[in-house]
């Protein structure tokens, strides 16, 4: 999902970097809210920052014949709700573009729009509804961290294709393209995510169940099961 | 199944991890005998589209630092997932811990109310 430096035209560079900021300056505002609230909350934003630290330096191979990554934006958003995850996604994407030459600082934007925001935005989406709809707490984790992750991965497809519309077909063939490469790259992949989402979920709720039932994720008699 | 659920949710992660090794086929050499590398990165392949579809895009900016070699940029990928796995254990150890110790604590105090 990494959209290389230099690789948007400047103006759709600068766009995406708009329409970023503002959820970035927000999610600051509501993590160090959180934050001052419920200081011990403090090691589990590290945890929700860790996970995705660790899932998107995994590149896994995919049925396509490509590697991608799991973006692991999932877990925080539903622990510290989805605005929280802007600063902690731009955080990981800057490391990468400056240290690893993987994305870059013009693309940064864009890249956060579509790791930082429209993933953890869909995954507290998802996972509201599955809950509403009386889906188990695991079943709804899963579906909630990998939608996220293939809706990141359709975003990017979405910005490449507004960015590089087909001279033939336009913005719809070339998005097919994109999509091609990276969306049914990551079906799998999104999978893995939401596996792996649960796991971390089971652990944190094995050991911490007073915290995130003061998150209101779960009630008590669901831990206990 | 709860008790095994978080063992057989990791198999499953590996199994989706390993399996298309086997389910991909090695491409033929193309024409200028120069074989077809597969498994290559998505972000790669991407480019590669974007120079199909408009021929003459040249990237106007370059990454300021690039990892001298793919040995330096694996180091760097793994010292990222290192670094992050190593906090979560931490924390999952911390957590541990600290509910085992809350849990001896109020065995002491009902054994003591006695």
């Amino acid at each position: 999902m990494h959209i290389m430096e230099g690789f948007l035209p400047v103006k759709h560079a600068i766009g995406w970097g708009v329409a970023a900021a503002p959820f970035v300056a927000y999610g600051i505002y509501s993590v160090k809210k959180q934050i001052a609230a419920n200081p011990e909350q403090r090691m589990l934003l590290g945890v929700a920052a860790a996970f995705s630290f660790v899932l998107s330096a995994l590149k896994i191979p995919s049925v396509t014949g490509s590697c991608s990554h799991p973006t692991g934006t999932g877990l925080g958003a539903l622990l510290f709700g989805p605005a929280a995850m802007a600063p902690v996604g731009a955080v990981v994407l800057l490391f990468q573009a400056l240290l690893l030459a993987h994305g870059g600082l013009t693309t940064l934007g864009a890249n956060i729009f579509s790791m930082a925001i429209v993933g953890p935005f869909a995954a507290y989406a998802v996972f509201k509804l599955a809950r509403s709809l009386k889906a188990s707490l695991a079943v709804s984790v899963f579906l909630a961290a990998s939608l996220a992750d293939l809706l990141t991965y359709v975003t990017t497809s979405v910005q490449l294709a507004m960015a590089f519309p087909d001279p033939l077909g336009g913005f719809m063939a070339s998005f097919a393209k994109f999509a091609g490469i990276f969306a049914v790259t990551q079906i799998p992949l999104a999978i893995s995510e939401g596996l792996l989402t649960v796991m971390i979920f089971n652990a944190l709720a094995r050991f911490n169940p007073k915290e995130l039932q003061d998150m209101k994720l779960t009630d008590t008699a669901e831990v206990r099961a | 199944m709860k008790r095994y659920q978080n063992l057989l949710l990791l198999i499953a992660v590996v199994v989706l991890g390993v399996a298309p090794l086997w389910l991909v086929d090695k491409q033929e050499a193309g024409p200028d005998g120069e074989e077809v590398a597969i498994f290559g990165g998505a972000d790669d392949k991407a480019k590669g589209v974007i120079s199909e579809i408009d021929p003459d895009y040249q990237p106007w900016f370059e990454p300021l630092i690039e990892p001298a070699s793919g040995e330096i940029a694996s180091m760097l990928f793994a010292l990222q997932a290192a670094l992050g796995a190593g906090f979560i254990g931490y924390y999952l150890g911390v957590a541990r811990t600290r509910e085992k110790m809350k849990r001896d604590a109020e065995g002491n105090e009902d054994a003591a109310g006695r």
